[in-house]
């Protein structure tokens, strides 16, 4: 190979002329869309507000933005294929980014409760922590599904929503209660019903895994897309709708905390901070709530990793890969997706129960189509089947939005109703479309072998398109 | 095992076979005793595909009955047959192109749960030195000649008693079908392994096969050696025109 390194030759005029049309573009967009507000005076009559700071800063990012990409589209054309993002810089990511990652989460919260102190430490570890851990989670569950079998699953949420609603019911269900009372003593299913729960969630989702793979069986692709988006609607529509069972709109509220096995985390003498002597203070749970979520996240990290060495993992990748071939090399196709399903929405409904028992209140608001559309794009973000990828996109599209809520200084530049967290799907949507531009693969876009020979070398998703000869 | 030495290892029986409304075969009857190498050539659309794939169960014939081994085996599933010690090459190869060519070997052991994978892989290696190369290579970015090495071995792997082809030389070059065909011929004479093949490329098909059938139109047509088919002046003006050697 011959290293031609010419002096990058930078086409300025060309640049400069793209960048005044793209902007010219957005001025026609976004004029009447972000440069004119409509407002209720205190008469009821309605007058435009001119937003022309607003307006003018989005202009010109786009301005400067397109000069930017110019430049770079230049810079990087007249370098004659470089070397690519080595591939074997992606497996290291892989491989080593997992462990370095695990280690960071695990001080994670002693960190921050070191530096920021308790009272701001509750906003890093909750918002931040919890929050980005659910999602991970929810990522690498569905992960199973997509990533690994391959079947596009729209409704991903529904199974989050049947882990959610199952501890919820089961948790504040008073015949249940009574019944434990009775059997054990007062108090217990309070303390102990979380971690009863959890895996009955699990397995509820599971079935209901099954219940919605069977239809779609014989479906694929952008068919399954819509059925599996349709069922999670059914499903939220369900729990809206039948109000006897699951308190409609209203959703379920007093739901209880998860306990420190047993050990309830508030002030009285048998709380965990009397057992354990230290000062009580609220930060406890959310520390606990943290391990928790985060031992839950790794469980499923770990499940998915071991299931892709088995023979039910393998087969899942070949499914995915050309079902025909499968079924002549004597795999069972039935059962293979029925697992895929049923392990996916198992650990949607982990994820679930945790998500009612830290919410502590639960509603149908919180399982629409977006939540699906955000845990895929996770997914998608993140390269197909790579899981540090989907701790990536995580990071990016949760921490994203809850940064664009600490940016407070903008009101005083864009006025009071400014409120940036009212831009995340913008956010979203830009990072869509770099995406697609730049790593149209997803972040981490090597797949790396499940099983080796003597040494290891990978190919880049990149570099090869795949083919069929 | 309930093999009657007599009877033939796989054998078809008016097997009619539907598209919804559309019948692609007709009524077809064959026999592959054991141990031979059984060749069906026809042209274009004639169903020779479908016929392989009936075999296997997908789609299914709607009369006629299919018995391997003494079992009926018409209204089995895919991956039931193939447990029985049948493995299919499909048309068009269909690899994993995202694996490796090592997983797709490890996809094709997966009828006997590996047991046997590392004596095989040896195997296949030593039938197929490309292949050995390039183990850890995505099977998607082999060339056409490779991945048609690839489909085969992965066939190989599973043990088969009973070998389906459906046009392994499919897109490949001379020297590379004629490797192809030695692969077949080998692997029936050294390991008793029978097969059953399907090609458009009926010189050397014909020159291989033990017997064989023509197709066309959903219909046996012919039927005879190997020789035989190759010697008639029908089969040679309809499919053997030009330059074949
Ligand atoms: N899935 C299908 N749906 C409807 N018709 C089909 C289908 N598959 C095959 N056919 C039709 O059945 C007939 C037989 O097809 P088949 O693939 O068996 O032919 P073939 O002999 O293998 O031809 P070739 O040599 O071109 O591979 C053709 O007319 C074809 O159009
Ligand atoms: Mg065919």
């Amino acid at each position: 190979m011959s290293e031609m390194r010419a002096t990058p030759v930078v086409n300025w005029t060309a640049i400069f002329k793209d960048a005044l049309i793209a902007a010219l573009i957005a001025v026609g967009l976004f004029a009447l869309l972000i440069g004119l507000k409509t407002d209720q005076t205190l008469n009821n009559q309605m007058v435009l507000v001119p937003r022309p700071g607003l307006f003018g800063t989005i202009v010109a990012l786009v301005f400067f933005g397109r000069l930017f990409l110019g430049y770079l589209n230049a810079v990087r054309s007249s370098e004659v294929k470089k070397k690519k993002p080595s591939s074997a810089l992606m497996i290291k990511v892989e491989k080593y980014g997992l462990p370095v990652l695990i280690g960071f989460l695990v001080v994670y919260p002693l960190v921050v409760l070191g530096t920021v102190g308790p009272q701001g430490a509750l906003k890093w570890i909750d918002n931040f922590g919890v929050q980005i851990l659910i999602y991970i989670m929810l990522g690498w569950g569905l992960n199973i599904v997509v990533g690994l079998a391959g079947l596009l699953d729209l409704g991903y949420v529904a199974f989050y929503a049947v882990g959610a609603y199952s501890y919820a019911l089961f948790a504040t269900s008073e015949p249940i209660k009574e019944f434990m009372a009775q059997l054990i003593g007062e108090g217990f299913w309070q303390a102990w019903a979380f971690w009863i729960c959890l895996p009955v969630a699990g397995i509820l989702a599971a079935f209901w895994g099954v219940l919605l793979g069977f239809p779609v069986l014989r479906l694929r692709g952008d068919y399954l897309a819509i059925v599996t988006l349709a069922f999670g609607e059914i499903i939220r529509l369900v729990l809206i709708n039948w109000v006897e069972f699951s308190n409609g709109y209203a959703g379920i509220s007093s739901i209880p905390r998860p306990s420190f096995f047993g050990v309830p985390f508030n002030a009285t003498e048998n709380g965990f901070a009397a057992k354990f002597g230290i000062e009580f203070s609220p930060i406890h749970r959310t520390i606990f709530l943290f391990y928790v979520i985060l031992a839950l996240a790794l469980l499923t990290a770990a499940v998915s990793m071991r299931l892709r060495r088995l023979p039910v993992g393998r087969a899942w990748e070949a499914l995915r890969e050309d079902e025909i071939a499968c079924r002549s090399l004597g795999i069972n196709t039935v059962n293979t997706k029925l697992t895929a399903f049923a392990i996916g929405a198992m650990f949607g409904g982990f994820a679930g129960a945790f998500f009612a028992a830290r919410q502590g209140f639960i509603s149908p608001e919180s399982f629409v189509f977006l939540e699906s559309a955000q845990i895929l794009a996770i997914v998608v973000l993140g390269g197909m089947g790579s899981l540090v990828g989907v701790v990536i996109a995580s990071v990016l599209l949760v921490g994203g939005v809850e940064i664009l809520r600490e940016l407070d200084f903008l009101k005083m530049y864009f006025g009071d109703n400014f409120d940036p967290a009212q831009y995340r799907m913008l956010i979203f949507g830009i990072c869509m479309v770099l995406m697609m531009l730049w790593k149209p693969r997803g972040l981490i876009s090597t797949r790396e072998p499940s099983v080796f020979l003597k040494e290891k070398k990978a190919v880049s998703s990149d570099l090869v398109k795949e083919g069929h000869g | 095992m309930s093999t009657d030495m007599t009877a033939p290892l796989l054998s078809v029986r008016g097997v009619k076979t539907y598209y919804g409304n559309i019948i692609a075969l007709k009524g077809v009857d064959i026999d592959v005793n054991q141990g031979e190498i059984v060749t069906m050539i026809g042209a274009n659309g004639a169903g020779k595909s479908t016929l392989m794939m009936t075999i296997f169960g997908k789609p299914q014939a709607r009369e006629g009955t299919i018995t391997y081994d003494g079992r009926d085996i018409t209204k089995m599933p895919t991956h039931e047959i193939a447990h029985l010690g049948i493995a299919q090459s499909p048309e068009g190869r269909r690899v994993f192109p995202r694996m490796s060519v090592f997983e797709n070997l490890q996809m094709g052991a997966s009828v006997n749960n590996l047991a046997y994978f590392s004596e095989d892989l040896e195997k296949v290696c030593a039938i197929f030195p490309r292949l050995k190369e390039r183990l850890q290579q995505r099977a998607g970015t082999l060339s056409g000649g490779e991945q048609q090495m690839l489909a085969i071995a992965r066939a190989l792997m599973s043990r088969p008693r009973l070998l389906l082809l459906d046009e392994p030389s499919l897109g490949l070059a001379p020297i590379v079908v004629r490797q192809i065909f030695d692969v077949i011929r080998e692997v029936n004479k050294k390991e008793g392994m029978t097969v059953f093949l399907v090609e458009q490329n009926a010189y050397h098909a014909l020159k291989l096969a033990d017997r064989a059938y023509v197709m066309v139109n959903g219909l046996i047509t012919m039927s005879g050696t190997g020789k035989q088919l190759l010697a008639d002046p029908q089969v040679k003006a309809a499919y053997l025109e030009g330059g074949h050697h």
